[in-house]
């Protein structure tokens, strides 16, 4: 091979090599080869989601109940124009940008179904799959963006879901905090070699496609293209958080509490928020970074203060932080949710139970308003005295921030119209 | 466990049996005249099959797989019903090289080795499907794959801590192997009690255990599980869509109350400090005979020990022969497989037809109830009935659905099925052609062991290459953030099983032109490059060639200089493709 493009490397030549070879009619290729010329476009809009899997206590983190029996420990901080928990100082001084949401009542307190009614919009139904939100940006957002290399729907330690009826080439790529992407290498395979394998496969594979075996085999064609792209692409170092200053590194992780294996978990989410970032740069529209250890049937007190909540906060904090410097702040949104609350009754074990009549959902950036809080529950977090919110207004809410508009509609493969966000509203309290 | 189910692309089968022409078979046949112009289809993918019959109707109708299990001509009849009420035209047949490949996935776990398929393929035998489908159930490898499958279902792929997985294995192998009947293995993990490897079935309890919730979610896996319903909301609240009461829910939960779980730990000297030693289920004493929760409306009730209503109070105040209070778990067990259609019973059938079809006789699998009809009632009805009068016998079961007309048709949806039965886009499923259903991750790494003759080389114990697997598994594994130990897998289709297959060391184990390695070894015993292709072929998918892909294959020896090269890019290429990866 004596020719390589100017501003390619060989690796990354072989790629697109050997993408056409396997998928690229020639002249396809050459506009790759223009629009991936043109200066990666700065600015894109993204939406990061902090997933707290297990069920967070919003009563003891952004919606407290002072002088209630339900209260708990914790007392309020003012931050910017509302009140948030005393261990979340950090954020609470970041809240300029930030809002919750008090007053979700999402009737659905099992963890499967919690997770899937969060996560799409859309309550569990044995006819159809919906597809995660972070596949219908992936969906939305991601076809457009032919520089993208690399998976539009990244999930770091998160619980994603299903792509559904937005097909696999939608579906998450999942990754732990490492960054480190397992079998990505072609282990120095000769590119002529490897063309010769694709093209071989892509016989296989398109005789089978055309035997009517449903959609699956040509959704397997379309992830191992995604997957070929990744493989040489040079944005996957932005899966490499330990490119960053290490005081970069320190500040999204550091909590400052004793060290040891609880806070070690905790420095995981302030690594996958870290990594979240470098990929929004790369231009990836969706990343889900979750956040494990919240099912609290018992101590929930002492585990928030000593645990979840330091580490929560210096990640939160810092990644707020890091997008306003950065000038990024007004086109990330960031949405902070689990599958449900916790009851505001705290039970005999000093735990709190599954409860969705009447928690929160902190939500901002992205250009939304910030500071504030809307609706409300009573003075015992028991119900709601205000509008309550689905997890459709929420989604609505992101696409709003995101630029996709709310008319969306998808259609599952059965040919029912699907509403993007379930039909839900933007939140009219926090779009300008 | 994980409830994304929509992610897995479900499913298979095909079918052509018929045994009986009964008079509504007939009818059938004749009503679906129209259709029979579809036989080319099936042509495509299929030259291996080289009795596959071109499927008019009347050729239809003489296809059996040789059984003459009466019961076979009722599934058929039923199954053909919802093709004529929903005017549903069937697929073909399947090729002799499609099912065998199916078959063998199925029930023992893994793709057919290459002489098995050549040895079916020339096998003139009518009731050689019949006669293949008796010798699965007694290969070694159908206890391994269903100990497995079984083995995922209850304790889930990665056992929580302190949750023993040789333990349950163990106890699930000894049950496949002895082919013990359904409702003992179902009483003896619901009454479990014991160290956790010496009576391994206390694993599916203990796995439900991981976090002190009064057995909250032991009740909800075990109904869920065993009995195919979905309670785990009416702890809150009655069901929305069933009969099911929240009284009911703490009713059966007061079976659970008496579950007490201990961790032993033992001093290692060379570690110099205590370590984890051996957990077991025992039974607290002393537990009152209600259980109290609250209700919506915050009024505090009492729910006493009672199954569907009928009152086992006085029962559970026995005390058994050594002086404990009774075992309510064993009292609620035996309720569960009581009766002659049991619950138990139901929900086996439902979940082996599903495992078999891809999907259940209901959807999900286990969410049965009126709120949730069956696509095939009676079926289920009658399946139940008679798996009860067959003593609990899986493997008959098994029989029962591999026999069936259903499972012996071709995986190729035709122009008057495709639409109408595409249960992946939420339509029933008619059954009126295969589901594809991708191969579990076990399925993968057994049927790359069998296609690489790896299983020949005797060189580790069976221990051994199961704790191999286990490694290589544990990569595809995400766990979730909540305490009742939800996992998800990452081998279900996405870029990074891809890249597993593409760059991974089990591929390129599978691969390798060592000596001794497989490709080295079909050479050399392979004089022709044109049967040399086959069999690679043969062995990746259970198919020959089709010309265009033969012509593929030859110019690619032509022009590489190393054969063997070219060779073992061949074999990637069909290791890494759709077909290879679905069971169809």
């Amino acid at each position: 091979m004596s020719f390589v493009p100017a501003g390619m490397t060989r690796r990354h030549f072989m790629r697109h090599m050997a993408a056409s070879a396997a998928t690229i009619p020639a002249i396809q290729f050459m506009q790759h080869l223009q629009v991936h010329a043109e200066t990666v476009k700065k600015n894109q809009k993204a939406c990061i989601l902090m997933w707290m899997g297990g069920g967070p206590p919003t009563i003891d983190i952004w919606d407290l109940k002072p002088g209630s029996k339900n209260g708990g420990e914790f007392k309020p901080i003012t931050a910017a124009g509302t009140q948030i928990s005393e261990h979340m100082p950090k954020t609470a001084a970041q809240f300029d940008v930030l809002n919750v949401v008090r007053s979700m009542s999402t009737r659905e307190a099992d963890h499967g179904r919690g997770r899937y009614f969060m996560h799409t919009g859309y309550v569990p139904n044995p006819t159809v799959v919906h597809p995660t939100f972070g596949s219908v940006v992936s969906h939305e957002l991601g076809s457009k963006r032919k520089e993208l290399e690399i998976p539009s729907f990244v999930s770091i330690g998160g619980d994603p879901g299903s792509p559904g009826f937005l097909g696999m080439s939608n579906a998450a790529f999942v990754v732990n905090t490492q960054g480190r992407i397992q079998n990505a290498d072609t282990d120095g395979m000769d590119a002529g070699r490897f063309r010769q394998r694709l093209a071989m496969l892509g016989t296989i594979e398109d005789s089978f496609i055309s035997s009517k075996r449903g959609e699956a085999p040509q959704a397997h064609k379309d992830v191992y293209k995604k997957a070929i792209d990744l493989m040489t692409s040079k944005q996957m170092e932005a899966f490499k958080v330990d490119k960053e200053d290490p005081k970069t590194i320190d500040r999204y992780t550091n909590a400052g509490a004793p060290t040891g294996g609880m806070m070690r978990a905790g420095g995981e989410f302030g690594r996958g928020l870290l990594m979240a970032r470098r990929l929004v740069e790369a231009g990836v529209p969706f990343v889900e970074v979750g956040m494990g250890g919240w099912d609290l049937h018992a101590n929930v007190f002492n585990t928030l203060k000593d645990r979840n909540l330091p580490s929560m906060d210096t990640a939160i904090s810092a990644l707020i932080t890091d997008l306003k410097e950065r000038s990024m702040i007004k086109d990330v949104v960031v949405v902070w949710m689990g599958e449900f609350g916790r009851t505001p009754r705290i039970n005999q074990d000093v735990g709190r139970d599954h409860w969705a009549a009447s928690w929160s959902v902190m939500i901002g950036g992205g250009n939304l308003k910030g500071g504030t809080h809307v609706g409300a529950t009573d003075a015992d977090g028991l119900t709601c005295e205000t509008k309550p919110y689905l997890p459709g207004d929420i989604w609505a809410t992101a696409c709003h921030a995101l630029g996709i508009p709310t008319t969306t509609v998808h259609t599952s493969k059965r040919g029912r119209p699907m509403k993007i966000a379930n039909g839900g509203t933007p939140i009219s309290e926090l779009i300008g | 466990m994980r409830t994304w189910s929509g992610s897995r692309l479900g499913c298979w089968v095909a079918a052509g049996l018929a045994i009986a022409i009964s008079a509504s078979v007939a009818i059938t046949a004749e009503e679906s005249g129209s259709k029979g112009t579809k036989s080319k289809a099936s042509a495509t993918n299929d030259k291996a099959g080289s009795d596959a019959k071109p499927a008019g109707k009347m050729k239809r109708e003489e296809f059996t797989t040789g059984s003459s299990d009466v019961l076979i001509s009722f599934i058929n009849e039923q199954i053909r019903q919802g093709w004529t009420d929903n005017e549903i035209d069937p697929s073909e047949v399947a090729g002799d090289g499609e099912w065998i490949r199916r078959v063998y996935l199925d029930i023992v776990g893994h793709v057919p080795p290459m002489e098995e398929i050549e040895k079916f393929l020339n096998d003139k035998d009518r009731a050689k499907r019949s006669k293949l489908i008796d010798k699965l159930l007694d290969d070694p490898a159908y206890v391994r794959h269903w100990t497995n499958v079984w083995t995922n279902l209850t304790i889930g792929q990665q056992a929580p801590q302190r949750v023993s997985r040789k333990g349950m294995e163990k106890f699930l192998r000894e049950a496949f192997t002895k082919n013990r009947p359904w409702n003992d293995v179902v009483l003896d993990i619901v009454s479990a009690e014991g160290h956790f490897e010496e009576n391994g079935a206390v694993n599916f309890l203990l796995a439900q255990m991981v976090m002190p919730d009064d057995g909250v979610l032991a009740t909800a896996k075990t109904t869920r599980l065993f009995m195919g319903m979905q309670v785990q909301c009416t702890q809150c609240h009655n069901h929305p869509f069933n009969d099911w009461q929240q009284r009911q829910f703490w009713e059966f939960n007061n079976f659970f109350r008496q579950l007490q779980k201990e961790d032993h730990r033992k001093y290692d000297a060379k570690a110099g400090r205590m370590v984890d030693d051996y957990s077991e289920l025992k039974r607290r004493d002393g537990v009152a005979d209600h259980v109290t929760y609250e209700k919506r409306n915050g009024l505090i009730e009492a729910a006493y020990p009672r199954y569907f209503g009928k009152d086992v109070v006085d029962e559970v105040a026995k005390k058994d022969k050594d002086g404990w209070d009774v075992n309510r778990r064993e009292v609620l067990g035996k309720l569960m497989i009581d009766g002659e259609k049991s619950l138990v019973a139901l929900a086996m059938v439902n979940r082996m037809w599903s495992q078999f079809f891809g999907f259940g006789i209901t959807k999900p699998v286990d969410d049965m109830g009126p709120h949730n009809p069956a696509s095939h009632p009676d079926l289920l009805d009658r399946l139940g009935g008679e798996f009860v009068k067959s003593r609990y016998d899986v493997k008959q079961l098994v029989r029962w659905i591999c026999n069936s007309e259903a499972y012996n048709l071709t995986s190729q949806a035709s122009k008057a099925n495709e639409e109408k039965d595409n249960p992946a886009a939420g339509t029933s499923a008619m059954f009126s052609h295969v589901y594809l259903k991708s191969m579990s991750a076990e399925q993968l790494y057994d049927s790359l062991i069998v296609a690489t003759n790896a299983h020949k080389s005797g060189r580790s114990s069976f221990e051994q290459a199961e704790d191999k697997k286990r490694v290589w598994l544990r990569q595809f594994v995400i766990a979730f953030g909540t305490d009742e130990g939800d996992e998800s897998t990452t081998f279900n289709g996405s870029i990074p099983q891809a890249l597993m297959m593409m760059n991974g060391d089990l591929v390129k184990d599978a691969i390798s032109a060592q000596k001794g390695s497989f490709l080295n070894t079909i050479l050399a015993e392979t004089p022709k490059d044109t049967d040399r292709i086959r069999r690679l072929y043969l062995t990746a998918l259970g198919r020959a060639p089709n010309p265009k892909e033969a012509k593929g294959a030859q110019d690619l020896l032509r022009v590489n200089s190393d054969k063997l090269a070219a060779y073992q890019d061949m074999f990637w290429a069909l290791l890494n493709s759709n077909e290879f990866i679905f069971i169809h």
